[in-house]
Formats: structure tokens, sequence, C-alpha cells
């Protein structure tokens, strides 16, 4: 499984997406489930797929799927 | 006789600030139960000989572990160790803090700087990092926040550390309420005067001639904060969130009785 399959399965299972929704669209204020333990869950999940840990301050960035991308770039993973 | 019950078997646990003192009778009492003590102190490989030596003693095991927690990066590199070897953190105490005393109108601003950077914004910032990277996943956890009777009651000549540690008390009650839903608890023990090395020095020069009105007649011993942080540490304490536990020996600010205290 690519890293952009990995990152897209993390959005359908946590917040139930379709795959075929995501897109730029997918923020933070706009999905259902992504209230601040929805955040969490997310932020959880991620750095235990790609054995990572955040900062804090790309915690607190991590607003939308396309940003999510931006912020992976910075732990050299590339989605 | 061996007096421990396995409270915390099996219970992982990260106490910070373990170099002396208060902390590192939290770390012994919980291994004494058990538990598995990651203990914390800035100075790199200060704490080996004092735990391996205690671990041949206990059922549990201490694990040093070198971070300082107003240094994020440190935090990190640290939780990442934690969750590769333990996966989990059951009990958070957060211990480490610093102290110093100045009255009114010779508070150094740079030194309350530092004592809040310390007392409260690492404890924050390292109790985000535990919360957020274990407890909330685990749907379980136990801070302790060691704050201080004079984060309670005030104290003449240490506004500055009393402001910190009130601070520390706003915040384990506003954490608890947040927290409560994920089922992590948040309490702070209070003490009031322990015997350490640090309040000798202080005693000797506040109380020269006096003596604090504590109403059991001695200072606090290290061995019971320990105890009354392995009460919000274990199970038994399950549904006891946002609470500040004083142990202070009946200290009374208002009091004017003077007490033959032993300071020996």
């Amino acid at each position: 499984m690519c890293n952009l399959e990995k990152y897209d399965e993390i959005f359908v299972d946590v917040f139930s997406i379709e795959e075929k929704n995501l897109n730029e669209n997918i923020v933070r204020g706009a999905v259902k489930d992504w209230d601040s333990l929805g955040h969490v869950k997310l932020i959880t999940t991620i750095e235990d797929v790609f054995n990572i840990m955040f900062d804090t301050e790309d915690i607190l960035e991590f607003d939308s799927y396309d940003k999510g991308k931006e912020i992976l770039k910075k732990y050299n993973i590339t989605v | 006789m061996d007096l421990t019950n396995g409270l915390l078997e099996q219970k992982v646990c990260l106490v910070t600030g373990t170099n002396r003192g208060i902390g590192q009778k939290i770390a012994e009492r919980f291994a004494e139960e058990g538990s598995i003590v990651y203990a914390n102190a800035r100075q790199k490989d200060c704490l080996e000989e004092w735990a391996f030596g205690f671990n041949e003693k206990v059922s549990g095991n201490i694990i040093p572990i070198y971070f300082d927690i107003t240094n994020s990066e440190e935090i990190k590199q640290a939780m990442m160790r934690l969750k590769k070897e333990q996966g989990r953190m059951d009990v958070l105490v957060n211990n480490a803090g610093i102290i110093s005393n100045s009255p009114l109108g010779m508070i150094a601003k740079d030194s309350v700087r530092n004592m809040f950077e310390v007392n409260v914004f690492g404890l924050l910032d390292l109790t985000q990092y535990v919360v957020t990277k274990f407890m909330i996943k685990q749907k379980s956890g136990s801070v302790i926040n060691i704050a201080s009777i004079t984060g309670v009651e005030g104290s003449k000549g240490q506004i500055a550390y009393s402001a910190s540690k009130g601070a520390v008390i706003s915040l384990t009650k506003s954490m608890a309420q947040e927290l409560a839903i994920h089922n992590i608890r948040i309490n702070a023990v209070a003490p009031g005067m322990v015997d350490t090395g640090r309040i000798k020095v202080t005693l000797k020069k506040e109380y020269c001639d006096n003596v604090p009105p504590i109403g059991m007649g001695r200072l606090g011993r290290s061995e019971e904060i320990a105890d009354a942080c392995l009460y919000f540490a274990q199970d038994t304490s399950g549904y006891t969130t946002g609470q500040v536990l004083v142990v202070s020996g009946g200290y009374d600010t208002q009091s004017r009785t003077l007490y033959n205290i032993n300071f020996d």
C-alpha cells in the first residue's frame, strides 16, 4: 500500500468519509466528526501508521486533508 | 515483612524530577507496588546507580529516562521511546519543579519566568504529550500534579512560587473537567513542609527564631507525599478527579500557636 492509500484510509476510517470524496474540501469544521476528539484520533492514527510523532505546532496547524499532506513532508513522508 | 500489595502491578508510570527528594520516593513507592517506572531527570546518567540498586529490592522496575521538561524536542524523543518500549502510559506524576523565594520589591522577573517555565509551561507541555499520545487512545490514565500548600493558602515571601503552584492547581481542575469524558483523571497533591534538603534551607532562612504552625509538630516525610500519590495512581481512586489533596500534617496559616518542631 502506498503512502497516499494509507493516508486516505485513515481519513476514511476516522471520519467515515467515502474515499471518492477526499479532496481539498475536507477541512476541520466542515467534517462532522472532526472535533477535538476526532482530531486526536486522526493525529494518533497517522503517527502510528507512519511511525512519527508530530510537533504540537503541526498538530494545531493540521486543519485539512491537503494541509496534512504538506505537514507530512516535514517528516520525510511524501503522500 | 513485605508491606507492598502490588497495587500498581504492570502499570507504566512516568515520574519527573526524580534525582532527589519527593520525586525519588514516588518512583520508589510505585516500583515497590510492582509498576514499571520511568524516572526522569535532566542530567544524563545521574539516576543509574540509584535505580539499578533499588531494582534489586523490588518487584517493579525503575528505568531512567533523561529529558528536560522545558524542551519540547526532548519531550518528543522521550515519548517516542516510551511508545516503542511500552506502547502505553498509565500514570504521569508531574513532580519536577523549581523554587525561588523573594519578598515583594525584590522579585526578579527572570526568576519568575524560569519558575513558570518549569513549574507550569513544562508541566503543561509534557502532560499534553502524554495525554494525547497515550491516555486518550487508551481511554484511561491518571495524572498527578505536585502542587504546594502555598498554591492553596498563599505564603509570605513566596509570591511567585505560590503563583506558579496556584496555576498548577487551576490547570489540574480544568484538565480534569476536560478529560473526564476520556476516563482520564487529573489530581494534585499539595505538600506542606516536607523534610528535604531544600526545605531545611528555607526554614533556617525564614523561621530563624520561630517555628511553622504544623499541628503534628513535625515536618512531613517524602514517603508520605509518595503515599498520597499512590492513592491517585491506583484504580481504587477511579472515581476521583479534579481534587487537590493537601498533605501538610495540619499546617495552619491562621494559627498563632507555636509548636515544638524538631528540625534535625
